[in-house]
């Protein structure tokens, strides 16, 4: 049975395509794109944009271990909710996925009950301890498409000297968290004014800068590759547009809280308004924006990180770091981005699909006749308010709760099936 | 009892002085004297009837002698009925959350809860999510709001005798805050209601304990205790915990005392008249010198005497003239 989709408008960043065009899918298959296309059943995106499913390549989807926060299949359905097909999950659950039979795990998880694409990232090191590199060719075998120990920095240089030449060896990009602990400890939100007079010990920007430096270097000490998660801070961004201007393989990303929220957000003790890295200040949003519009940050993740309620009803300081992302991250792309003027919608949506897919080398977020059907429909100019009762996720930990922002999802295809279409 | 205007008080918790108007910490300032008064009664019979059949729970999730006695002698000079909830006793360590402990001494019929608590914010998200009044008794190093009237109260009283001025403020009076101002919730609560009340204020400490942009606040920073208290009006001495010695924050207890103390030989730089205070307890003989503490200049147990006079203030305001919670505030 073939299905059609019709009326909408096109969007392909690795073609450039941006025009009216029609989509013909079969057996999963996207078999045709041109004009007036006709399948056994349609889909009418009339106003709509139609674009590749998006990709993120940075979420915690907490199966095995923290089951009650998310788990893959509840992970997926935020995922198509968000019009996300392909995402890469972080190795910090419980165990950590550090060995293949952990990576198998994931593997057989997704194939079972997700409806999107699971690609999981392993460890760069075992136990997530920072001593020893895992075993990454294997790792890579059956299926990690990346090492990270995200959620801790890897303390030693010594040992990420070794994760960055090893993972090279493997074919497989380090995703590196930056952070000096010694400097972030005890810390729950930027260190500034806003820390100083609400009397939240603070992390300093410096914290996170200092490993970003460290990383970089050893990046090229090595020369392997570098993906830099969550970029906050303008030296931050300041210090990966130096690498990429000396000729280093170094990428990174950002979140969209970090270019539409600053420390502010933290004033009335809301721990939705609680990760790490912290929000930062206006200077630092401004940076970051600067930083998306000329290239420096290649690619938007969202850092999806689910907590239950109970977990963050609690005290600022005892609440767990993260808030989830998938369900507004293109919303707030094009929110804060798009209808800023910062960004066409066409390289929004190049940073949530063939940018991404490049750096961990999924071979996603692209339309081409005989590749995958995996489509995102949207309207973008469609204003919705964002609702905890509404999402999809486990968990409802969104500063965003409340806002309202612009750009719908109406439909997610992936491997041809519909697996997200608003009622 | 005096004849005031508790008008501008709508107020149902009391959970900082960043956010209340100079006309309302006026109102506090002004409706103590008569509670200052009930507690000197010539009767000996220290007490008024205007929380009578109310419930006061004073909620301590940190150790606190000090404040606790105060805000429970209050409530009795009230005649409200107390409970204490002590951290040993309490359910945080049983796993229950705070909302969970607060709906459970609600279910029976508080008015109002006063908190003390490590984490900052915390009376902050009781308020927003509970019908009883609220008042911070201190969270973490954000504010102890009621610290400040009380120091205020104290400071006025004492520049109204020095200019004999029965209507005097505190306006263009200098107060110099000396000590640990990063993890001081009374400091944050301090310059929040002198600058409200438009006296100037000198912070000066070591600068490993000087919060980042605290000058944003609008006060002056100096490490040079002489350039700190050599016109002030008031020298404000905070508490030094000594783990913060052992944590790094600076090298000694010696070198913090060659810089920092408050002693006879450092007051020779201060004016005569300065008033020396401390919110207690007090390091004898560390940020203040026992010569000083017990010196002619110290207020530092009138603070304690007015803290009791302040705190029926509050909760008299708060019950009698407070607002309830907004409906529909999640």
């Amino acid at each position: 049975m073939s299905l059609a989709i019709v009326n909408g408008h096109v969007i392909e960043p690795t073609l450039g395509l941006s025009e009216p065009m029609d989509l013909l899918i079969d057996h999963g298959v996207l078999v045709k794109m041109g004009k007036n296309l006709r399948g056994d059943e349609t889909i009418d995106a009339a106003g709509c944009v139609v674009c590749p499913g998006l990709v993120d390549i940075h979420v915690h989807f907490r199966e095995p271990g923290y089951e009650s926060k998310e788990t893959i299949a509840s992970g997926s359905r935020a995922a198509a909710k968000g019009g996300v097909t392909t995402v890469v999950t972080m190795a910090n659950t419980n165990p950590v996925i550090d060995n293949a039979g952990m990576v198998e795990f994931i593997v057989r998880r997704a194939r079972e009950t997700a409806c999107i694409k699971i690609r999981p990232a392993a460890c760069a090191t075992k136990g997530m301890k920072g001593e020893e590199i895992t075993e990454m060719a294997e790792l890579k075998e059956v299926g990690a498409v990346a090492v990270s120990d995200d959620g801790r920095d890897v303390t030693s240089s010594a040992v990420m000297r070794r994760v960055l030449q090893y993972a090279d060896m493997a074919g497989l990009v380090c995703m590196s968290h930056n952070e000096d602990e010694t400097l972030a400890e005890g810390g729950s939100m930027n260190e500034g004014f806003n820390s100083t007079i609400l009397g939240i010990p603070g992390i300093p920007k410096a914290a996170e800068e200092i490993r970003i430096d460290r990383n970089i270097r050893l990046a090229e000490l090595t020369g392997a590759r570098l993906h830099i998660q969550h970029v906050t801070s303008a030296e931050g961004v300041q210090l990966v547009r130096r690498a990429k201007a000396k000729g280093l393989c170094v990428t990174c990303e950002t979140a969209p809280h970090y270019w539409m929220l600053t420390d502010d957000a933290v004033k009335t003790f809301n721990s939705n308004a609680k990760m790490n890295p912290p929000l930062r200040e206006p200077e630092d949003v401004k940076a970051i924006i600067e930083g998306i519009k000329d290239g420096t940050i290649d690619c938007i993740a969202t850092d999806h990180a689910p907590h239950t309620p109970t977990e963050k009803a609690v005290e600022f300081a005892l609440a767990p770091f993260g808030i989830i992302g998938l369900e507004t991250s293109l919303a707030l792309v094009i929110t804060g981005l798009v209808e800023k003027g910062h960004l066409s919608l066409e390289r929004a949506i190049a940073l949530m699909t063939t940018a991404p897919s490049q750096i961990c080398d999924l071979n996603a977020g692209i339309l081409v006749e005989g590749g995958p059907a995996d489509v995102a429909v949207f309207d973008p100019n469609a204003e919705w308010v964002v609702k905890a009762e509404e999402f999809a996720s486990r968990s409802k930990n969104s500063p965003f709760l409340g806002m309202t922002l612009r750009g719908k999802v109406k439909c997610t295809i992936c491997d041809g099936n519909v697996v997200y279409f608003a009622s | 009892m005096a004849d005031l205007n508790p008008t501008v008080w709508t107020r149902k918790d009391l959970i900082g002085i960043e956010d209340l108007s100079r006309e309302e910490i006026e109102l506090v300032l002004d409706t103590a004297p008569q509670f200052v008064a009930v507690s000197k009664r010539e009767s000996g019979i220290k007490k008024v009837p205007l929380l009578q059949g109310r419930l006061v729970v004073n909620w301590f999730h940190e150790p606190s002698t000090r404040t606790r006695t105060s805000f429970e002698l209050a409530a009795k000079r009230l005649s409200a009925d107390t409970l204490g909830i002590t951290v040993a006793a309490s359910s945080s360590v049983k796993g229950e959350t705070l909302h969970d402990t607060l709906a459970n001494i609600e279910a029976m019929h508080s008015d109002v809860i006063v908190i003390r608590h490590s984490c900052a914010g915390a009376p902050h998200i009781l308020a927003a999510n509970h019908d009883s009044h609220i008042i911070n008794a201190g969270d973490g190093r954000h504010e102890h709001p009621t610290q400040a009237l009380l120091d205020t109260f104290t400071m006025r009283e004492h520049i109204r005798a020095q200019r004999n001025d029965p209507t005097a403020g505190l306006d263009g009076v200098k107060v110099a805050i000396i000590g640990d101002i990063e993890h001081s919730r009374v400091a944050r609560s301090d310059i929040w209601a002198l600058n409200k009340l438009g006296a100037r204020v000198t912070l000066c400490g070591p600068s490993t304990l000087l919060p980042m942009h605290i000058e944003r606040m609008g006060v002056r920073v100096t490490t040079n205790l002489k350039d700190a208290i050599s016109d002030a009006d008031v020298i404000y001495a905070l508490r030094i915990q000594l783990e913060r010695q052992q944590k790094g924050l600076f090298p000694s207890i010696r070198e913090y005392i060659r810089l920092f103390r408050i002693d006879n030989d450092s007051l020779r730089n201060a004016p005569a008249h300065a008033l020396i205070m401390h919110p207690g307890p007090i390091n004898r003989d560390l940020e203040l010198a026992s010569e000083v503490a017990d010196g002619p200049r110290s207020v530092i147990l009138e603070q304690v005497s007015n803290g009791v006079a302040v705190r029926m203030a509050v909760m008299h305001l708060l019950v009698n003239f407070g607002g309830k919670r907004p409906q529909g505030v999640a």
